[in-house]
């Protein structure tokens, strides 16, 4: 909407101005979204931004937050991983069963974890690039095979128990600060990850990712190992979905429903902070404002007493409308890109006329 | 490239990918009808047979509108949801009362439509990705079903049952309405206008465009008959269950459909494809379910075996395809996707990349 007026269509596209970058579906649009929907909050509950509060919904946002920026990764690269909500269910529930209670299991047991999640990561991504899988597919199956594996594996329901140590990052914190009270660890180890996100993508990694979500075969003449590029993408994610385990399951404890549906969540996170599907654009801070924003919308409905069933109708709308709202710009050329989807073989046809 | 390779090629692709599946499937029927016997069983008994085709029938009528739905490279996540919609809708509406039967099937079949038709629109004229506006869609549908019905809705009477029980031979009649369905898909997809052109937006948007097509036309023509064979699949449900039951959303339909389709042979990305070869895929599932069935396995561990033959068939059939659609038109002057390149010298990734051009 703005676009149009506040400047002449410049051939780049690159309209000066903060309210065209606001309107531009990015990190500024959805800071301004994040911004409402705190305003309405402490409309509601003042005392929403009195510290303690707001360190109990950065422990509650902050599995999201990085289950968004391994999301981001795979999703800027050109795919999908539909597999983290089944892999956080998975690790929490091996975590039980392998820690049962005893407090010297919980690091040997955090490095299984860890072992596990780059396992599911590899498979993801070497059969997704080398066995050229889409990524739906191949995500979908490896849930599948998490979610009966899984089940199998402990005879329907979680057995065991977490110990102490184990839950300390989802539950615990520097205690005694003078305004904010508690510090969680999960808010620190969330920081810590975006932080690294924004150097990875700045990184020379992090550009050939860029570059292979947005046209695969360009980065590929471009001396981009595209397989290593993704495959490493999808570990990452798979990394992260185990972290975000770890806290989900210190926080939240263990039941046989953890991280069911997760995947959709974090996929609206990364979709309202801007990224585009299909790859190749879209930043870190994006996705983790999308996050916190998915976060504090839930927290909104807790607040306005809606029936807890009534969210999926709400998160719906949101997405949808966040996702046209990002396309709703006057570019012509925005429609063809955003639908477009990776690996497509006659995608920009290089070896045709138009050479 | 050898001569042999491309005469090869030529072969496989003349053979299209709906022969090769229907190949798997007679395979795969012959191989788990020794393995049960090896394991003192019977695959082909009237009961199992009979399974096997009622597994069929619902599976079948969600694959065949997903199928139109990603010929034109879009996808439908929605329709788990839009068929549990569709067995509420049609039991309140029809409430026992057998006069009311046409009324609760226009209602459910109408609403359906409607939805669909908010999708193809989202999808094409707001221009949001298929899979966000068609999971969108779920979760709003999934929001009204969860606030408003709690438990099952409303009553089937005993005369619309029937559409759910009543068989002929080992034929259920569903089944019998599913491959009509599938042969009318067929016809659709290759004797109508808007079938074709569902190839070509699948194929390429931006060329069917250019040649004349209104891209919008069959994507939401494909989405409206998707809700609607999804609306199918839910009076199929509510007819089975005798009630509608809102929680049937939890089964996984959605992608089980989507499995199918591309076990069928139909690129997920659109324009190549077709009904046939997802009804193959349909058979394939449903065939492995029995299977597990007979040989009473474990639930979970056929939730396993299904990931993994999902992901293998599709591995499978990616190399065929790839090394004849990929390499060969794209790079006509010869020779395989660029090697890694030998110096990975610290290029800087050219930024107007992200732009646009």
């Amino acid at each position: 909407m703005t676009s149009p007026t506040t400047a002449p269509p410049a051939p780049r596209g690159r309209v000066p101005g903060a309210l065209a970058a606001l309107g531009r579906g990015g990190a500024p649009t959805v800071a301004l979204l994040l911004a409402l929907i705190f305003a309405v909050i402490a409309t509601q509950n003042p005392s929403f931004f009195e510290g303690p509060p707001l360190m109990a919904f950065a422990k509650k946002a902050a599995p999201l937050v990085i289950l968004a920026i391994g999301q981001y990764l795979v999703i800027v690269s050109g795919e999908f991983d539909l597999s983290v909500g089944s892999l956080v269910g998975a690790q929490v529930v091996i975590a039980a069963r392998l820690i049962d209670g005893e407090e010297a299991m919980t690091l040997p047991v955090i490095g299984v974890m860890l072992a596990f999640g780059l396992l599911v990561g590899l498979v993801n991504g070497l059969v997704t690039t080398l066995l050229r899988v889409p990524s739906i597919i191949t995500t979908l199956g490896t849930m599948l095979i998490l979610f009966g594996a899984v089940r199998y594996w402990t005879g329907g329901a979680p057995t065991g128990a977490l110990s102490e140590a184990f839950r300390v990052p989802g539950r615990g914190g520097v205690e005694d600060l003078p305004f904010l009270g508690q510090l969680p660890w999960a808010l620190v180890i969330a920081a810590v990850i975006a932080v690294a996100g924004v150097l990875l993508m700045r990184s020379p990694y992090g550009r050939s990712l860029i570059a292979t979500g947005d046209n695969d075969v360009a980065a590929a003449f471009s001396g981009v190992r595209v397989w290593r590029v993704r495959t490493l993408a999808f570990v990452g994610s798979s990394l992260l979905a185990t972290v975000a385990a770890v806290l989900i399951g210190g926080y939240a404890g263990v039941t046989a429903q953890v991280g069911q549906g997760l995947e959709f969540t974090a996929i609206t996170a990364v979709v309202l902070g801007g990224v585009v599907l299909g790859g190749g654009r879209g930043t870190v801070v994006a996705a983790v404002l999308g996050a916190v924003t998915v976060e504090a919308l839930f927290t909104l409905f807790n607040q306005l007493y809606l029936p807890s069933t009534i969210q999926p109708t709400v998160q719906g709308v949101i997405i949808i409308a966040a996702v046209a709202y990002a396309a709703r710009r006057g570019d012509l050329r925005l429609p063809e890109r955003l639908r477009r989807r990776p690996d497509h073989p006659t995608e920009r046809p290089l070896g045709t006329s138009r050479r | 490239m050898t001569r042999a390779t491309t005469s090869v090629r030529g072969l496989w692709s003349r053979l299209g990918t709906t022969g090769p599946v229907y190949l798997a499937l007679v395979l795969l029927l012959a191989a788990s009808a020794v393995y049960v016997a090896t394991r003192g069983g019977n695959l082909f008994t009237t009961a199992n047979t009979v399974d096997l085709f009622t597994r069929s029938s619902l599976l079948g009528f969600l694959a065949i509108g997903q199928t139109l739905v990603i010929l034109c490279r879009s996808l439908d996540l929605s329709v788990g949801y839009v068929a549990a919609l569709s067995t509420v809708v049609a039991a309140t509406t029809m409430a026992g009362d057998p006069s009311r039967i046409l009324l609760g099937v226009g209602a459910a079949l109408g609403l359906a439509a409607l939805i669909g038709l908010a999708n193809g629109l989202v999808v094409t004229r707001l221009r949001v990705n298929p899979f966000i506006t068609t999971l969108g869609m779920g979760l709003i549908i999934k929001g009204y079903l969860d606030t408003n019905f709690q438990g099952p809705a409303g009553a089937i009477p005993a005369a619309f049952q029937t559409f759910g029980y009543t068989r002929i031979g080992v034929l259920p009649v569903s089944t019998l309405v599913m491959l009509g369905l599938a042969a009318a898909a067929v016809l659709f997809l290759h004797r109508t206008r808007t079938g074709y052109h569902m190839y070509a937006v699948g194929g390429d948007a931006e060329v069917a465009r250019l040649s004349g097509v209104r891209a919008g036309i069959p994507t939401v023509t494909a989405h409206v008959l998707c809700s609607v064979t999804a609306g199918v699949a839910g009076l199929l449900l509510a007819a089975r269950f005798g009630t509608g039951s809102a929680t049937v959303y939890g089964n996984g339909y959605e992608l089980e459909a989507i499995a199918a389709v591309v076990l069928g042979g139909t690129y997920l990305l659109g324009g190549r494809g077709g009904v046939a070869g997802t009804i193959a895929g349909v058979f394939i599932l449903a065939t492995l379910d029995t299977v597990f069935n007979v040989l009473g396995v474990d639930p979970f561990v056929k939730d396993v075996m299904r990931g993994v033959i999902v992901i293998a068939a599709v591995a499978v059939y990616a190399r065929g395809r790839h090394s004849r659609a990929a390499v060969r038109v794209r790079f006509p002057s010869g020779g395989a996707p660029p090697p890694p390149a030998p110096d990975p010298g610290p290029r800087p990734e050219p930024e107007p990349l992200g732009g646009r051009r």
